[in-house]
């Protein structure tokens, strides 16, 4: 049996173009792989998504391996598993990386069990060991509290990578590379899970993950109207609006724009924090944001260690104040 | 009668306040403090809750299984308290907290030993470890599917039906038992027992095992090595902008993100 080789990147797809998380595991992986003196490929699964081959390898894939077919339109994890098990026996790599978005966090432990490794979820940094030559994975526990440092002893070392924790590569066109079509193969009489049904809310105005402002209210918001607030200051910096889990669970705010260790992990150029604590489970969330702000009336509360400016003042006051100078000055 | 299993985890509580939290670097995990006992993972209980709801509408024997290297009785038979029928305790001095495939392993293995059941119900992620692997781990190791993130959970005859959270949005996905969902917050929090349910718990059964009841290999298996924890240093690089009044402070404040080009 051939020697696991080589990194291979699993590059999700959404709404018909490479998802950004996709670019940054090629980035990831692209300053890797000369570091093992390996090679870097990458797997793209999907419906009608071959012309997004030539854009893998502009990214920094030697190999990409196309599986295309109309049962793959949408992410199952039972069809999804078989066809990423058929190309890692073709390819044995030595890292599989995925994302820590929906279907990495179905993948990574599946493929795993199924290939007798050991996946590690949430990773925020990778880097390879000069002597062992093992992937080094640093990831948050204790809901964020602390850092750890993993390494899997057993090929392929898969590894769930936190969104924008990497640097994408730069697009360069020149770059060739050879596409490996390969069929999915899925007995659909095998298939044990099956989807009934589908609701997806289209998102109004940006996405959080997206968004370069995100204005995010805690449990002292107290209410959907509070909300209404941090909804204007958003629209005004072109930004979205989170929250922390509390307002989500009282309904004041939908469920999806959660974020935390649980929901979305976000990392814009400005986080603004009204009225929460700061607990870690949602510090996980943001502690990424070029600039956080907090606007609390607890100076002894925790966002305060991790802002980079704050006003000790109760959001009720602070925020007519605030929104009336913001229309000022932007 | 349908037989719903529950895995359920002991953890160090997520509420912790920072002070007194502290890490083991040796061991290489956080240490539990006396002052503040350990708590069943939030999600685990929200687990239990998706069990006891089916439990409340059709004939159900729950049983919750726990795993850890010593657990507290009060914290895990709580679960008896709050309406679960019988518990199962998998304790061993090798069942660490972060050994993904051990536990796993473990699990599936007194799973096996108590006979048939329809459905196994894990939170999404415990906890402490965070990694939200178990749950696929048991069904991988069973040969049975695992649904993951669910909103809501039935049970119908020979299938169960869950509601799974997408990113914008969510699936309603459908799969025969036995299977295996892990659940969020949103199945529901966990009922709050009342007097009788502690006196009646008492005489719920317990039953303990350890490693090599099970037969089970506890060596390393290579798939995981911790090599490093630690708490990076809270210190604040905070700048507080003052004023007589909350408006001032507001206005300095967006003076301020105005000045560094943020906004």
């Amino acid at each position: 049996m051939a020697e696991n080789s080589g990194i291979l990147v699993n590059c999700e797809v959404t709404g018909g173009r490479l998802a950004p998380i996709a670019t940054e595991l090629l980035g990831a992986g692209s300053r890797l792989a000369p570091e093992l003196g390996q090679e870097l490929s990458a797997i793209l699964i999907g419906s009608d998504i071959s012309g997004l081959a030539q854009e893998t390898i502009a990214y920094g894939a030697k190999k990409v391996y196309v599986v295309d077919e109309p049962s793959l339109k949408d992410y199952s994890t039972e069809s999804f598993l078989m066809v990423m098990e058929k190309v890692v026996q073709q390819a044995h790599p030595a890292i599989i990386l995925l994302g820590q978005t929906s279907s990495g966090r179905d993948l990574g432990p599946w493929l795993a069990f199924r290939l007798n490794t050991g996946a590690t979820m949430d990773c925020m940094a990778l880097a390879i060991d000069p002597a062992t030559k093992r992937l080094l994975m640093t990831r948050p526990v204790y809901g964020g509290n602390a850092q750890a440092v993993q390494v899997c002893g057993t090929d392929p070392q898969i590894a769930a990578v936190r969104i924008k924790a990497m640097a994408p590569s730069a697009k360069d066109d020149t770059l060739q590379g050879q596409v490996i079509n390969v069929e999915a193969g899925i007995d659909s009489a095998s298939l044990k899970t099956k989807v009934l049904e589908r609701k997806i809310e289209a998102t109004a105005g940006i996405k959080l993950e997206d968004a370069r402002v995100v204005v995010a209210g805690g449990r002292g918001i107290g209410s959907a109207s509070g909300f209404q607030q941090l909804e204007e200051i958003a629209g005004l910096l072109h930004g979205a609006v989170g929250a922390t889990r509390t307002p989500c669970d009282a309904k004041w705010i939908s469920n999806s724009q959660q974020i935390g260790i649980t929901g979305k992990i976000v990392s814009p150029d400005l986080y603004i924090a009204v009225a929460l604590s700061g607990a870690s489970q949602h510090v996980s969330g943001f502690f990424s944001s070029r600039v956080i702000v907090a606007i609390n009336k607890d100076p002894e509360a925790n966002i305060f260690k991790v802002a980079h400016y704050g006003i000790v003042a109760d959001w009720k006051t602070a925020l007519p104040a605030f929104t009336a100078k913001l229309k000022e000055v932007v | 009668m349908k037989n719903i299993i529950v895995c359920m985890k002991q953890v160090l509580d997520p509420e912790i306040p920072l002070s007194l939290f502290h890490i083991d670097t040796e061991a290489r995990q956080a240490i539990q403090p006396k002052a503040m006992p350990p708590v069943l993972s939030p999600f685990d209980e929200n687990a239990l809750e998706a069990a006891l709801e089916i439990k409340d509408i059709q004939e159900s024997n729950v049983t919750v299984i726990s795993l850890g290297k010593k657990l507290t009785k009060a914290v895990v038979s709580s679960a008896l308290a709050a309406g679960a029928d019988r518990l199962v305790i998998l304790q061993d001095e090798a069942f660490g907290e972060f050994n993904t495939y051990l536990t796993a392993n473990a699990i599936a293995t007194a799973i096996k030993k108590l006979g048939q059941y329809d459905l196994i119900l894990c939170g999404l992620q415990a906890a402490d470890t965070n990694t939200g692997q178990v749950g696929t781990g048991i069904a991988s190791i069973l040969g049975i599917p695992c649904i993951t993130a669910a909103l809501k959970v039935e049970l119908d005859n020979d299938k169960v039906r869950v509601e799974k959270a997408l990113p914008d949005g969510y699936e309603v996905i459908e799969a025969p038992t036995p299977v295996v969902v892990t659940t969020t917050y949103e199945v529901g929090a966990l009922r709050e027992p009342g007097v009788e349910a502690f006196m009646s718990a008492a005489k719920k059964p317990i039953t303990t095992w350890n490693a090599r009841d099970l037969g089970i290999e506890t060596g390393n298996t290579g798939r995981f090595t911790m090599i490093k924890m630690d708490a990076p240093a809270h210190e604040s690089k905070c700048e507080i902008l003052e004023g007589s009044s909350s408006e001032e402070k507001a206005v300095k404040l967006v003076t301020k993100l105005k000045e560094i080009k943020v906004i």
